[in-house]
């Protein structure tokens, strides 16, 4: 297939496309994510491709290797087609049977199916796993069916009509005016109106413009963006296309962190093939439009996230921050007017472009349109990467979504918005989910990193672990990020530590006004959010490891004591032999005793007593 | 021209002009560390916060990177102002606690005591050093290193940059005195970068001045024409001026003479 030229050849080319795929085709598709390649993935795939091999098989079933399914909990996962039966957590060994049963004589294999913690039920169609059923995948579904180092099973699935729709027939206003309207905001933290942005970088001044797609995802346990890239970069690649004309920008970068290898194979390979179709290079479709696309791949730095600071790397320099009082949309990458906007931001708008401003509206809350991407990590059963409309309350999320909290234990917070987002309670569980209620109490979208945490979890260490995450990804340049967070840290690790004294958490309250208010970037303006959002909402916590020295989770290892029960206690000698530090002493069949002076508190005896005769407190 | 109000007082300043400068021009003096009117103002020490009211809507910035805008109000000494400035001196005060530049201004701004643990450490990452050296000497032989609260100015890998001509323009800029420059004969060291480099003699009077790649780089530079000079050292290119501007008066004495 050589370059498409008009957007009726791509409506034919789409058309045989669609014409040519035989619905009732057998297929095996793989999750080709990075969760599930971490699971014995390469093995399985081998398996399936020498079993068909061995079989004779090789016209009658595909394999394809699809973009995540986002429920990585359960990796690896294969969906066989036509049946659409979802298997999770399949092994190599499991091969042969679903291609003979499954496949060939169209019979389940109930032990690879999921089954429902709660309910106990099993699912046998991806849609009935409670996991999927609140989400709303209009960004994210694509990744399970497509391989996304091929650009005609995006192009069958409607992939490039929307540039196609937009280069023939829409003005760059019109574009712009279509994103306004359709009430799409920033998916990177910020929550800015993209349309909005748009124009003002279409109204900046100057010939030479660019657009920049963020994919330099930092937070800790975040990996939407990278998802997108690795199972549908086409989607975000169209997006930009799209951007760039409605902003007349004839250059874009793709900013990826260069930990994500298979984002940064993925997107490469999708830029040679638009590059081949037409879909990119000069002249698009005939319209006289030109625009490229250069991959930089970012060293690593969270802080290269920050606008500013991801274009001074990307000019070659060290990636800090400046003051945006001038905006990039006016200045700049290389001082020119520039557009920058999140992976998952510019992979809505082919969607709003297919699917109409006034459809894409009536999705989400009042300011909040859309539908929005979390990684939903910690202690929740289901972990994964959902798709959820704007509005969808955090208690849906976690439990209907998430299955709730394993083991039976009970919620105690969730963090939202990566490590500068706030944890909120369980009182607080039925908020609706947008930009505005996040912010209102405390935390933030960001850009959807979900943290779930159970009573065991200490919130005092909670805000210490995101503050030393902090304190290594500050660049350093401004006062009062550097040592106003270096400063908390130390606070926060003297009261884990029992040297908490009173008037700190005055002290911490007041230093975190004020890295707040005088931080030179959005790192340190909310770099104090999870130590206000834990003092506001669990300050109990805090005045129990200050006044009366005690962690009531059990967690800061200053604070606990480990004992055991001599009533429970058997004489099993497992705790003994385990202790790595030869601590505990007793003889077979008599209680044993912890040597305090010896334990370093590591909880191995606690967690290898089958009487539950270690106690904590 | 922009109208803006600084501390109640209605003023009138050209566009382009910072919230710093524009209150300098009516005598409000806000205390700066990272700010050098030779160098593009950069915002890190956040030592000149102000309050900006725009849109009835207040917030806390750094003067020296806010442009001056058409109709906003700046508090230059608020409580709000006082409260910021007085915590970030004491967070460097912890940092570096025998800086005598930072003491000073510390107790200028009501610090009384420092509630954190201190250090003595003598940068305070002012910057001005890496500024210098990029945007005047033009060199860009140091840069800063590490992130966070390791980060420092520095030579690339920590040993003698290529780049460092040892004009020692760093050390001249540097608000703590922490760059040092030691002419030993014929040698010039700046311990700091780790530049170790050849002095020049001079023409007339063989003494020890410049170091011979400042010499250098200044010529490449463009300074051809005074070549001659530039292999002076500083008395001798002195009574070598004063012989050249003597020379002139003679002409134009003789000038006024017939």
């Amino acid at each position: 297939m050589g370059k498409i030229k008009t957007l009726k050849q791509l409506e034919d080319f789409q058309d045989s496309l669609v014409k040519k795929r035989d619905p009732n085709k057998l297929c095996i598709t793989v999750c080709g994510g990075t969760g599930c390649r971490a699971y014995a993935w390469e093995e399985l795939i081998r398996a399936f491709e020498a079993e068909i091999e061995k079989q004779g098989l090789k016209e009658k079933i595909d394999i394809r290797i699809t973009g995540c399914h986002g429920f990585c909990e359960r990796g690896p996962l294969v969906v066989t087609h036509p049946q659409r039966i979802f298997y999770q957590q399949v092994r190599a060994s499991d091969v042969a049977e679903i291609i003979s049963e499954t496949l060939l004589n169209n019979k389940v294999v109930e032990r690879l199916l999921y089954i429902d913690p709660v309910k106990n039920e099993k699912a046998i169609h991806e849609d009935e796993v409670n996991f999927y059923r609140k989400q709303q995948r209009l960004i994210f579904g694509n990744n399970g069916k497509i391989d996304p180092t091929d650009i005609t099973d995006y192009i069958a699935l409607g992939g490039y009509t929307g540039l196609g729709k937009v280069l023939t027939s829409m003005s760059p206003e019109q574009v712009i005016e279509e994103i306004i309207r359709s009430g799409l905001r920033g998916r990177g933290g910020g929550g800015f109106p993209t349309g909005r942005k748009w124009l003002y970088c279409r109204q900046a001044k100057g010939d030479t413009k660019y657009v920049i797609c963020n994919a330099d995802e930092g937070d800790p346990g975040a990996y939407m963006d990278r998802s997108l890239l690795e199972g549908n970069p086409h989607s975000v690649l169209e997006g930009m296309i799209i951007g760039a004309y409605a902003i007349g920008a004839g250059e874009g970068y793709v900013y990826v962190r260069n930990e994500y290898p298979l984002a940064v194979k993925h997107i490469k390979i999708a830029i040679e093939q638009a590059e081949g179709y037409g879909f990119l290079g000069e002249n698009i479709l005939d319209s006289g439009f030109s625009f490229s696309v250069k991959i930089n791949r970012g060293g690593g730095a969270f802080v290269c996230g920050e606008s500013t600071a991801l274009m001074v790397s990307l000019e070659g320099r060290v990636g800090e921050p400046r003051a945006k009082h001038i905006h990039t949309v006016e200045s700049g990458l290389w001082e020119r007017p520039t557009n920058l906007n999140n992976v998952e931001t510019w992979a809505n708008v082919p969607l709003i472009i297919a699917k109409g401003a006034e459809w894409y509206s009536k999705i989400g809350t009042k300011e909040s349109k859309g539908t929005k991407i979390f990684s939903l990590v910690g202690k929740i059963n289901n972990t994964g990467l959902v798709e959820v409309p704007m509005g969808i309350t955090l208690r849906e999320i976690i439990y209907d979504i998430g299955g709730g909290i394993p083991g039976g234990k009970k919620f105690k917070a969730v963090q939202t918005g990566g490590p500068s987002g706030g944890c909120i309670p369980e009182s607080m569980l039925d908020l609706p989910v947008d930009f505005e209620e996040l912010t209102k109490v405390g935390s933030m979208m960001g850009s959807g990193g979900m943290i779930v945490m159970d009573e065991d979890t200490c919130m005092v260490d909670v805000a210490k672990y995101f503050l030393s995450f902090l304190q290594d990804e500050s660049c350093g340049k401004c006062t009062s990020c550097r040592e106003g967070i270096k400063q908390m840290l130390q606070i926060l690790t003297r009261i884990t530590q029992g040297k908490g004294k009173e008037g700190d958490i005055e002290l911490l309250e007041e230093l975190s006004e004020v890295v707040r208010d005088t931080s030179l970037c959005a790192l340190g303006q909310t770099a104090p959010n999870p130590v206000l959002t834990t003092i506001r909402y669990f300050r109990n916590e805090y005045e129990a490891h200050i006044k009366d020295k005690k962690c009531p989770a059990k967690v800061c290892r200053d604070l606990i004591t480990y004992t055991i029960d001599e009533e429970k206690c058997t004489g099993c000698m497992r705790c003994l032999k385990e202790c790595p530090q030869q601590a505990i002493v007793g003889e077979r069949k008599k209680p044993h005793r912890i040597l305090q002076e010896k334990c370093i508190k590591c909880g191995i005896c606690y967690e290898s007593c089958r009487f539950d005769a270690v106690k904590v407190e | 021209m922009v109208k803006l109000v600084i501390d109640g007082q209605q003023v009138e300043v050209e566009e382009g002009l910072s919230v710093l400068e524009a209150a300098k021009k009516i005598g409000i003096e806000i205390p700066t560390l990272c700010y050098h009117k030779a160098l593009t103002p950069y915002g890190a020490c956040r030592v000149c916060t102000v309050e900006i009211i725009r849109k009835e809507w207040s917030r806390l910035s750094a003067a020296c990177t806010y442009p001056v805008q058409q109709g906003i109000e700046v508090k230059t000494n608020s409580e709000k102002v006082r409260k910021a400035r007085k915590l970030i001196l004491e967070l460097l005060l912890a940092r570096c606690s025998t800086v005598k530049p930072i003491q000073d201004l510390a107790k200028k701004m009501g610090v009384e005591k420092i509630r954190f643990p201190q250090e003595d450490k003598k940068c305070i990452l002012c910057g001005l050093c890496v500024r210098v050296c990029e945007e005047v000497v033009g060199a860009s032989a140091i840069g800063f290193a590490n992130r966070g609260v390791e980060r420092k100015p520095t030579a690339p890998f920590e040993i003698q940059s290529d780049a460092c001509i040892g004009c020692g323009a760093c050390a001249m800029v540097c608000p703590t005195g922490v760059i040092k420059i030691e002419d030993i004969e014929d040698k010039r060291k700046i311990d700091r970068w780790h530049t170790e480099l050849e002095r020049a003699k001079c023409k007339m009077c063989g003494r020890y001045f410049f170091p011979q790649a400042t010499i250098d780089y200044l010529k490449k530079k463009g300074a051809e024409k005074v070549k001659n000079l530039l292999e002076l050292c500083p008395d001798c290119r002195r009574d070598a001026l004063i012989d050249k501007l003597n020379q002139v008066k003679y002409e134009s004495n003789l000038v006024t003479t017939t």
